[in-house]
């Protein structure tokens, strides 16, 4: 069937736009840069939401695919496509793109057009991870990705930057060197790199096992999730605005992919025997984390740390299946998990991406993190704060926002699998509460503490038009969730009917 | 031509380049020390020798293998894929040489004629196919380097790197000529095919004198590639030379090392694989560990790719290690992706240098994002590819090499590759580092480049990010040198 290479587009498109505004960067203004980079954002972000109202939601078929020789020597194809899954994820990026494109406008000042052409280069990879079918492109696009993070993190940084860009790196590489191996493997077993031809191939269990570990190690360092999430709070805090909501809104978002469309339906046995396992590390990343934040004076740190205890509900939806099968034998139980998985990434993004421009709208204009030299921003930003607030319930779980869908989901169906596992999530929903409304009071509230906050200036311009745009979608999310979820639907079941078959030898 | 006269119509090729050679030394006799006209005539006929290399297989021999003098030399796919790249890395060599050399006021005469005379050894040792060939090409190779090591005779440090490099190369070839010895013993003949048909027809256990023979070989190469525990002498070498002779002692002698470690174990004891593959895990593993964590302390940048380089070569064992014709072709794959990108490395570094400033520190790469904007990419290309990122070329070099392995059943081998990869990965961020996160010393000159050496890295760089992206090309190369 021949169809617009719709996702080609939005892979090369940027990347190719990008390589102007490096070329002619010293020649080029700062606003030709912005003014440039917004139409790319603009084209790409309209591209996608063409795709979004035309998505088949009847089938669990990949759709809009594209398929080539690329390495015919090596049997390595250029293999793109779309379902459920990956489709509102290569929206979100798209998305997520738009806003950083707008925030450059206030957010960024020197080097412009190479920033820009960095965060362009990486919506290009970023959308080739999630569209790729073809192991070794999935691979080529997963470690593509980490150099111009590594540069925006490494040149636009703050002051600790070269530490943070580096142990972000290696730590990020260490991870999935050994995905490498489990690809080469797994095309060892098949002849073919095609990735949905690895849902069907037998293993031992303890292959299946080794084959897990060598996934877990890249998604899990991704996600970030306990104790491989030491490098995430060093990166959030010294990237720039930019930097962190792309880490925070995309790059964690690929870990839970990669869970989603490798380690569920190819190893489901390895999956079934290290459930609790799983579900262990979730529960102490969404409890023990949100202590962590609690205790934080760091107000880009604390965001992050809240970022990482939300991630572990996207994990623990994602492994409590078979727990749930277990226990209720119900299918649509477990389906009702790993939507709730689903949902709480994009929410997450939204949620977390805002909070980081929200931050990166005060660090513009007072350069400081730490909590006690803010005060009585309120006063000061009455639109910024009203905007902030609203994002900052999202992330507590308030009903009406986007927050409140995923958490509900998976606590609902944790219910189902395990009371104790239950009762500790969802009491963290309380310390979570606790932290945000602290930190919002400290930030927010109260009187005005110093001059520095006297002096600041309320959003204006591109930045409302990017606050209000994510507060759409915070509140869109959360009043009519089925938007999204109906996109799904019958990629979960199907993805469910892998992930609950036994596939051993 | 019959093979009762002694044909060398497949050795036309280093006829015509000893002819540029005898031109080169005429010219340089008598013209004055600072003109251009040897440089040309190098240039002029490196092309042309690669043109030759080319047509002559193409159309003297029909694209078939062909012997020369009665069997000493061979001009085959492998020979003919090697001795192109050859022709064309010293071609580069060369390139981003001539203002480094103009500005340091060496005998550049001298180091045209010299470097031309390696070439000619190289392609030798490429296409010999007897003992006696090999050592002579090896030898033609070496000792040309070993003045070229040493050229600025007033410096101290390069007189001392020419030394070490001598000494050490000279117990190499006396390594490599005693294992010769051994194979001569055993097999009573000094063609590879020869040697190879009466190891498989006299023994069926290994004799002691073949193992001997086979360990003194091994040795010899190693030497030569720059392997542990046989590396010593790269890192203190690399360092002493001018940046112009490390650039042409790390790049292209590389491949002609390749062909010869084909040549000997592949060629002439292939049924002992099983031997010298033990000896050659050991030497990779070695390599990888010792080059990537003692790169990691280095604040000079030539010694740093020198360890580098070590590593490189410890990669590149794998593909032999697994055994396969696939594996070959990853190990060829490899090493020409290594040479192109050796050459862009130090291409960048040899294009920084300006009168009196010597880049050899870590350090005097600060701020080069900001400098010289595109040095410093293609600079971030070449790092990210020997570090094996995609999308570049050390990438699809590493997987083929990986892939090889698997299927030839080497899970721990590849894991403990990938483990010092990532090692690896740490040197060549600070790189990237010193580049683009710090600014530049204030007091530097400007860098300025010729328009000819300004195209040529360019080029090199581009081809280090299509190349990744689009292999197939040079890798169906590589297959079909293997791949009959």
């Amino acid at each position: 069937m021949t169809h617009l290479p719709l996702l080609s587009i939005l892979i090369w498109l940027p990347v190719l736009a990008a390589m102007p505004l490096y070329l002619m960067h010293k020649r080029m203004a700062d606003n030709e840069a912005r003014w440039f980079a917004l139409i790319v954002a603009l084209v790409c972000f309209g591209l996608s939401i063409f795709m979004y109202a035309n998505f088949d939601t009847t089938t669990a078929k990949m759709q809009l695919v594209e398929y080539l020789p690329w390495v015919p020597s090596l049997g390595l194809h250029y293999y793109l496509g779309v379902d459920g899954i990956s489709m509102p994820l290569v929206a979100l990026s798209a998305f997520t793109t738009l806003i950083i494109v707008l925030a450059s406008w206030t957010m960024v000042s020197h080097k412009v057009p190479q920033y820009l052409a960095t965060f362009l280069v990486m919506q290009g990879t970023v959308i080739g991870v999630f569209t790729s079918l073809d192991g070794m492109l999935f691979y080529f696009f997963w470690e593509a990705m980490l150099i111009p993070m590594y540069l925006s993190i490494g040149v636009w940084g703050m002051a600790n930057r070269t530490y943070a860009a580096i142990k972000f790196f290696l730590y990020t590489f260490f991870g999935s060197v050994l995905m490498l191996a489990v690809l080469l493997y797994l095309h060892s077993k098949t002849g073919t790199f095609n990735i949905l031809d690895f849902y069907t191939i037998d293993f031992s269990l303890s292959e299946q096992i080794w084959i897990f570990f060598g996934f877990f190690l890249a998604f899990a360092v991704k996600i970030p999730m306990w104790p491989f999430h030491t490098w995430l709070p060093d990166a959030h805090t010294e990237a720039p605005t930019g930097g962190s909501v792309i880490l925070a809104a995309l790059m964690l978002k690929l870990g839970g992919y990669g869970f989603l469309r490798f380690s569920l339906p190819i190893v489901p046995d390895a999956c079934h025997y290290l459930s609790w396992f799983m579900i262990i590390l979730s529960l102490l990343a969404i409890v023990y984390i949100a202590f962590v934040a609690l205790s934080q004076t760091d107000m880009k740190k604390l965001i992050a740390y809240s970022s990482i205890a939300h991630m572990g509900f996207v994990t623990l939806g994602c492994f409590l299946i078979n727990v749930i099968i277990i226990h209720t034998g119900n299918v649509s139980d477990a389906h009702l998990s790993l939507e709730g998985a689903m949902v709480q990434m994009i929410s997450h993004a939204f949620g977390s991406g805002a909070m980081f421009l929200g931050f990166g709208a005060v660090y513009v204009q007072m350069k400081t993190r730490n909590i006690h030299d803010f005060g009585g921003i309120a006063k000061t930003m009455p639109i910024f704060s009203a905007f902030f607030m609203l994002f900052a319930m999202s992330n507590v779980g308030l009903p009406g926002t986007s927050g409140f869908v995923g958490e509900f989901m998976v606590i609902l169906s944790s219910f189902k699998a395990s009371f104790w596992a239950t009762f500790l999530a969802a009491s963290s929903l309380v310390v979570g509460a606790a932290y945000t409304l602290w930190m919002v009071k400290r930030v927010f509230f109260g009187p005005v503490t110093n001059a520095g906050v006297e002096a600041l200036q309320d959003i204006r311009g591109a930045d409302v038009i990017s606050f209000v745009l994510l507060a759409a979608m915070v509140l869109v999310l959360g009043f009519y969730p089925q938007l999204l979820l109906k996109v799904f639907q019958p990629t979960i079941s199907h993805l469910l009917d892998l992930s609950l078959q036994s596939r051993l030898l | 031509m019959t093979h009762t006269l002694m044909n060398f119509v497949p050795a036309t090729p280093e006829i015509i380049l000893l002819v540029i050679i005898c031109a080169t030394l005429l010219v340089a006799a008598f013209v004055r020390a600072n003109s251009q006209a040897c440089y040309v005539i190098a240039q002029a006929g490196l092309v042309l020798t690669a043109l030759s290399v080319v047509h002559t297989f193409i159309y003297a021999d029909s694209g078939m293998s062909a012997m020369a003098f009665r069997g000493m030399f061979v001009l085959d796919h492998l020979a003919v894929v090697l001795k192109v790249l050859t022709l064309v890395v010293v071609f580069f060599t060369l390139l981003f040489s001539r203002a480094y050399n103009n500005d340091r006021d060496m005998p550049r005469n001298e180091y045209y004629l010299l470097a031309l005379l390696s070439t000619l050894g190289m392609m030798i040792l490429t296409s010999a196919h007897n003992l006696l060939t090999i050592y002579m090409g090896l030898e033609l190779f070496s000792l040309p380097t070993f003045a070229m090591v040493a050229i600025q005779r007033q410096s101290f440090r390069g007189v001392e790197a020419g030394l070490k490099y001598c000494i050490v190369s000279a117990v190499g070839s006396g390594l490599l000529l005693y294992g010769f010895s051994f194979l001569f013993g055993v097999s009573g003949s000094l063609d590879l095919n020869v040697i190879a048909h009466r190891i498989v027809m006299g023994h069926v256990t290994v004799d002691p004198l073949l193992s001997m023979a086979l360990v003194f070989v091994v040795a010899g190469i190693a030497f030569k590639l720059g392997v542990v525990p046989f590396q010593m002498w790269v890192p203190d070498v690399y360092d002493g030379a001018p940046t112009s002779t490390t650039l042409f002692i790390a790049a292209a002698p590389k491949l002609a090392a390749f062909a010869m470690l084909v040549r000997l174990l592949i060629g002439a004891m292939p049924s002992l694989h099983a031997n010298w593959q033990v000896l050659l895990i050991i030497l990779a593993i070695l390599s990888m560990a010792v080059g990537n964590f003692s790169a990691i302390m280095q604040t000079n940048i030539k010694r740093l790719l020198a360890y580098s380089s070590i590593a490189h070569m410890g990669y590149m064992l794998l593909g032999l290690i697994a055994g396969t014709p696939s594996g070959y072709s990853a190990s060829l794959f490899y090493v020409m992706s290594y040479a192109i990108m050796t050459v862009a490395g130090f291409g960048v570094l040899l294009l920084m240098n300006r009168q009196g400033c010597e880049v050899t520190e870590l350090d005097d790469l600060s701020g080069l994002g900001s400098r010289s904007p595109w040095l410093a990419f293609v600079m971030l290309l070449v790092v990210f590819s020997m570090a094996g990122v995609p999308p570049l070329l050390g990438f699809i070099a590493k997987v083929q090499l990986l892939e090889a392995l698997i299927h030839s059943n080497y899970v721990w081998l590849v894991v403990l590759t990938l483990l010092f990869s990532v090692v690896g990965m740490y040197y060549y961020l600070r790189i990237v580092q010193r580049m683009y996160f710090q600014d530049a010393k204030s007091d530097l000159p400007a860098i300025s480049y010729r328009l000819d050496a300004g195209v040529g890295i360019t080029i090199n760089g581009l081809v280090v990010l299509l190349v990744g992206i689009f292999p197939n090309a040079l890798y169906t190369l590589a297959l079909h040198a293997f791949v009959m």
